[in-house]
């Protein structure tokens, strides 16, 4: 059945063109930065940015743009190159792409500005140290590195006093980049504004509890962009309450993401960007609504340590417990309840052979999803962003036996 | 109700006519190039050596890789489903399928109403299935055929550890050139198979009976070493290479 142009036209979400519009002053700004004399750093997509935001430093993520190249199908290309430079195919293609698209000054947006210091947080992987140290060389700019130990069951005393006086370093090391003192006052700001964006974050993923859910985790992935780049700013926070209303006024006129919601799944890992309207489209055409994702969720998870009046204690905790860096068994209570919360029928898994710490558990996350909720899962192995590493016929496949699968159940 | 069902994998296409649960035939042809053409000329010499006209027949649907390419079909579903549907039709006690076929191999976990209630399949990757024994047979400049009964005659079957056909490839070459036998050697890959399939199949959970299906199903090394890798036995049908098109057949006296 294809749907009417009528259809598609009520379904288009109008905040894309403004988001898009938010992005590309973002990214003119970052890159002019030269000229208006502010500073960039880059920053890893875990990282506090809070204090970024506080010295007037234009953060930078390398891991945005490398979703911006996995969505222009420039991954291929840029991971080849990366591989040429002796970087191995098992490296996680986000850095290959970005190293690559460093050495070459291209890419989407002809490249990244380039930065005047790099911060990384270990809290999403292993392979940010290399990656960054890689980039400190390449650019001779200097690296602040904050470790945050691994939290299997819990945030200890000694993990909270380590990470907490990493913070105060954090500071002094901005504090000598800029030479600008550190504005406590503006932090605590830019900490309530921080926090007022992640919740709005939430509750515009929220309304996908709806039925028929009024947006899809593929919008998500497009709509992230703002709470992962500009945390802690305005723009952010102004952007999505204009979104919430949005999905909003869709639940109420019962505009749903999809023509025919039948089925609600959720998605856990990356996105597979350059796949992503094709497998939008894919479980469409199976009446599947993906209504959550693991993923996009990540950049509120923290919400229930934060405290504005403590913000720079509590963001600590945040950013040390964010969902890499703790145990399976504490992401499996975390899929259990967002599986009951969005009340889904199966759960579709990224095996992203790009993200070891993501997709390492995942056959115990699956094993223990079917276990206490009985719904099938499916395994879908590909790469975020290297897409020389999809198979559209095995992927196509293994979705259409599982859709059946769930037609089965429900039947 | 007379039905067809129609599986065009990547090396071989089946078919399959049912008429009210009763098998009135099947064919297995090469698939060729054009898996288009590959689906309706079985079709069309299945219909021809039952002696049936097209128009008879009800339902058709189709499996398989290409199974969107057959047109003519009513319906396109799964090898998954179908291969759950077939071995479900040869024997309803069934739990767990094996099917191993030319590209890929899949672990099934069946319902008891022949449902599937989970699956497992082989990453892009040839280890563990029928193109591999192909490659495999090509440097062992033996006929595919000869690998089950060559396999049961070896003693101490070589080791083979790398999981990549082509290194796989490579070491049964250097096992040749060490003059290690024939047959040790085969059953060697038979093992390597098997470990591969093994623990796909522990990760649906291999429950009792099981069926192995799929065209390397016929290979009595590989289902012998099965056997062995997970400690239970495995039945496998003369229809195993068929399955797939028998399930085709009774899903689509459903619809």
């Amino acid at each position: 059945m294809t749907e009417t142009d009528t259809g598609k036209k009520s379904r288009k979400m109008q905040s894309v063109g403004k988001m898009k519009e938010i992005m590309t002053g973002y990214y003119i700004d970052a890159k002019t930065a030269g000229q208006t004399g502010k500073k960039v750093a880059w920053i890893t997509s875990g990282g506090p940015v809070e204090p970024l935001i506080a010295m007037d430093i234009i953060p930078v993520y390398p891991e945005n743009y490398g979703a911006m190249i996995g969505a222009s199908k420039m991954g291929a290309d840029l991971c080849a190159r990366a591989e040429a430079m002796g970087y191995s195919s098992d490296l996680c293609s986000y850095a290959r792409a970005d190293i690559a698209s460093s050495l070459i000054d291209g890419g989407p947006i002809g490249g990244l500005p380039r930065p005047d210091m790099l911060v990384c947080c270990n809290n999403i992987c292993g392979t940010v140290l290399k990656w960054y140290e890689v980039q400190a060389r390449y650019y001779d700019v200097p690296l602040f590195i904050l470790d945050t130990p691994f939290c299997h069951t819990e945030y200890t005393d000694e993990a909270k006093k380590y990470v907490r006086r990493q913070i105060m370093e954090y500071i002094a090391f901005l504090e000598e980049a800029t030479k600008k003192k550190f504005d406590y006052d503006r932090m605590k700001e830019v900490g309530r504004i921080s926090i007022e964006g992640q919740r709005l974050w939430q509750a515009v993923l929220d309304t996908a509890m709806k039925r028929p859910s009024p947006m899809t985790c593929f919008d998500a992935f497009f709509h992230l962009a703002l709470i992962v780049t500009l945390r802690g700013t305005q723009v952010t926070v102004d952007y999505y309450r204009s979104l919430l209303a949005e999905m909003e006024q869709r639940v109420a006129d019962g505009i749903s993401a999809i023509p025919n919601e039948k089925y609600r799944l959720l998605w856990d890992n990356l996105p597979i960007w350059y796949r992503m309207r094709w497998l939008s489209e894919k479980f469409a055409a199976h009446d599947a609504c993906l209504v959550a994702d693991t993923y996009t969720t990540a950049w509120c998870m923290s919400l229930r340590y934060m405290d504005e009046n403590n913000f720079l204690d509590s963001m600590a905790e945040g950013y040390t417990k964010s969902y890499l860096n703790i145990g399976v068994d504490e992401m499996i209570k975390i899929v259990l309840a967002m599986v009951d919360k969005y009340d889904v029928d199966g759960f579709v898994m990224h095996s992203n052979r790009s993200c070891k710490p993501y997709s390492l558990g995942q056959y115990d996350i699956q094993r223990a999803v079917q276990r206490e909720r009985g719904i099938p899962s499916v395994t879908i192995e590909s790469h975020m962003v290297d897409e020389r590493s999809f198979s559209e016929s095995q992927t196509e496949t293994r979705i259409d036996a599982f859709m059946e699968m769930i037609g089965q159940k429900k039947r | 109700m007379i039905t067809a069902g129609i599986d065009i994998g990547s090396i071989t296409a089946k078919a399959a006519i049912l008429s009210d649960g009763r098998i009135l035939g099947t064919k297995v042809a090469f698939t060729g190039y054009n898996a288009r053409e590959a689906g309706r000329s079985i079709y069309e010499a299945l219909l021809r050596e039952l002696e049936m006209e097209a128009p008879t027949i009800e339902k058709i649907v189709s499996t398989g890789y290409g199974r969107n390419s057959v047109v003519f079909a009513d319906k396109p579903v799964t090898e998954i489903i179908c291969h759950g549907a077939g071995a479900y039709y040869l024997n309803p006690h069934v739990r767990t399928v094996i099917d191993v076929g030319g590209q890929d191999s899949k672990v099934l976990a069946v319902n008891p109403d022949g449902t599937v209630k989970d699956f497992a399949m082989n990453d892009k990757c040839a280890a563990g299935t029928g193109r591999f024994l192909e490659v495999m047979a090509r440097a062992m400049e033996s006929d595919l055929d000869d690998f089950g009964p060559l396999s049961l005659q070896s003693h101490s079957p070589s080791k083979i550890s790398s999981i990549c056909t082509v290194f796989a490839e490579s070491e049964v070459i250097s096992l040749i050139a060490k003059g290690e036998s024939r047959e040790d050697i085969i059953a060697g890959i038979h093992e390597s198979v098997a470990s591969r399939i093994s623990s796909m199949a522990r990760r649906v959970g291999v429950r009792e009976p099981v069926m192995m299906t799929g065209g390397v199903a016929r290979n009595i090394g590989v289902v012998r070493a099965l056997e062995r890798a997970l400690g239970v036995s495995i039945g496998v049908s003369p229809f195993a290479q068929v399955n797939g098109a028998i399930g085709a057949a009774v899903i689509a006296a459903r619809i």
